[in-house]
């Protein structure tokens, strides 16, 4: 087993030498190719590990185990899915745009900015595992729950970044504004709002993957679906193989998310934002 | 100041026909934590309509200040101003002036052509005259034929600033306000664009005031240069530039141009 994964290695690494068919695909390879041998190679050793010192599956299976479990149970893994994935968007969403809504809100008004902000600060400051068996008590046993707890971790990243965002306007365009006898509404739709997207993507990009994180804490406390429930139950019944696969399972959701904002973002954001002009 | 008395009132006359702007008495001051800071006193001076004046000063002698207190961006404090007959904000509300700033102070996520459109988008609330010129045309009017859709990011420097002439001149303004445009510009692009200014000015007729820190400059673009004292900020002195028109950049090799500069540094050092 671990001579063939060497060996497919080896191959690999034979077939980048060889191949110079196109310059496009050399430099695809030369840039991808060390994170892939590296991730590779870092897979194999575990292999290795776990044969050679004989570490039973329950301490630490090995990735060929872990494999097989997305084969042979794959079912409960996908049902399980599914309720992350929702909770992870829906908190996604509310999160950011209520923090969104706020900063706009902070940005208007002084009054408003100087008396909630104090308080976000406050409930960020509260541990995420903390709050979450109180929203259970509040909003049961559900998805809301999940849900709240998911929007709550995104909430903050993005309300600070997008009240900057919204600020980030050069006193100069501000004048240029006045000289046209711009109003505010119109200084928000025509500047700020555009200046704020680098930040607001920023924040969304952190929101990304700690919405999964959220959704999966919330399953955490009493509830019987979804990653963070079956991350539970695989634990306390030392099913270690299907756990690696749950946490992979996450893990990757997280990057999906993570890698759509980021396309999002280069389709939207088609000028250089760190400039000023 | 009797010399600044003495070409106020000189200016005075000439302007009874036509004046663009007249400034009578200024002076604005500023409320810091220090206590109140003097940047104008007493400041006089008309513009004759179609004229381009220069002003010129040391650093800290509220050039850009009085230029900012014409475009109502900084309120008056005392004595007045007179922007076609009116006050700076209603002239501001008219659309009488644009502002050109050191700068361009474009809006990086719009395209060059976009971005001169910007003025027709927004302000519309005050009942601004709808006649503008094309944005095209002024792209072409400043040598941009052909970039209408390149970003800010994609222009240079000099490109940039153009693009801000453009979209200054949109409104067909009376008076053009330019605050040190050229000033971070490299010397050669900043003489191109010297030149293509006075080319502008001749074909649209508008009146401009033009801050800068640079006697050639000064001395070549203006047909009147204010030069301005500091500490606080007084006329020095409302020097006539007579060369012959249209003006050329060779022109600066010339005796007659060293003459005049020589004169403006000199008053330059009288204001330290």
């Amino acid at each position: 087993m671990t001579a063939a994964d060497v060996d497919g290695v080896a191959s690999k690494a034979g077939g980048y030498g060889k191949d110079t068919r196109t310059e496009r695909l050399s430099g695809w390879r030369s840039r991808h190719a060390p994170p892939v041998f590296a991730a590779a190679g870092m897979l194999a050793l575990w292999q290795l590990i776990v044969i050679g010192f004989g570490v039973p599956d329950y301490i630490a299976p090995s990735p060929l185990q872990v494999l097989r479990v997305f084969f042979e149970q794959g079912e409960i893994l996908w049902i399980n899915f599914w309720p992350t994935l929702l909770e992870a968007v829906a908190g996604f969403v509310l999160g950011n745009s209520i923090a969104a809504l706020l900063a706009v809100l902070f940005v208007h008004s002084q009054l408003a900015e100087r008396a909630f902000y104090p308080i976000a600060v406050f409930v960020n400051t509260i541990p995420i595992i903390a709050i979450a068996p109180i929203l259970v008590l509040m909003l049961g046993n559900g998805y809301a729950p999940k849900i709240v707890i998911a929007a709550l971790i995104c909430f903050f990243p993005t309300l600070v970044n997008m009240v900057r965002g919204l600020k980030a306007v050069s006193p100069q365009m501000l004048e240029l504004m006045r000289v046209l006898s711009a109003s505010d509404g119109e200084i928000f739709w025509k500047v700020r709002l555009h200046s704020s997207l680098p930040f607001l993507f920023a924040a969304l990009k952190i929101a990304s993957t700690t919405c999964v994180i959220g959704a999966i804490v919330g399953e955490w406390i009493g509830s019987n679906y979804g990653l963070g429930s079956l991350i539970i139950e695989a634990t306390y019944n030392f099913r270690a193989p299907l756990l690696y696969a749950t946490v992979i399972l996450g893990a990757g959701l997280a990057v999906t998310f993570f890698v759509t904002t980021t396309l999002v973002e280069r389709r939207v954001l088609r000028w250089k934002p760190d400039a000023v002009y | 100041m009797t010399a600044a008395a003495a070409t106020a009132v000189e200016a005075e006359s000439d302007a009874s026909i036509a004046a663009a702007i007249s400034v009578r008495g200024l002076s604005v001051r500023f409320d810091g934590d220090a206590g109140s800071i003097t940047a104008l006193d007493g400041v006089d001076f008309d513009v004759p309509e179609g004229g381009f004046v220069t002003m010129l000063g040391p650093s800290g002698c509220g050039k850009s200040t009085l230029l900012r207190t014409l475009a109502d961006l900084v309120p008056v404090g005392g004595g007045s101003i007179t922007v076609f007959g009116r006050k700076p904000e209603q002239a501001r509300r008219a659309r009488d002036f644009a502002f050109v700033f050191q700068d361009a102070t474009l809006l990086p996520w719009r395209s060059a052509i976009d971005n001169v459109r910007l003025p027709l988008e927004v302000g519309r609330r005050n009942g601004v005259v709808e006649q503008h010129a094309e944005p095209e045309a002024l792209l072409a009017l400043v040598g941009l034929d052909g970039r209408e859709d390149a970003l800010p990011h994609e222009l240079s420097g000099g490109m940039r600033q153009r693009v801000s002439i453009a979209r200054a001149l949109i409104h067909r303004p009376r008076v053009l306000l330019m605050d040190e445009p050229f000033g971070a510009l490299d010397e050669i692009t900043r003489d191109s664009l010297n030149e293509e200014l006075l080319r502008i000015w001749r074909e649209t007729g508008t009146t401009i005031i033009f801050v800068t820190h640079s006697v050639p400059e000064a001395a070549f673009l203006g047909q009147k240069c204010l030069v301005l004292s500091t500490q606080p900020g007084r006329v020095r002195e409302y020097v006539c530039i007579d060369f012959p028109e249209p003006r050329e950049l060779s022109m600066r090799d010339t005796l007659n141009f060293v003459q005049v500069t020589a004169r403006l540094r000199k008053l330059l050092e009288e204001t330290r």
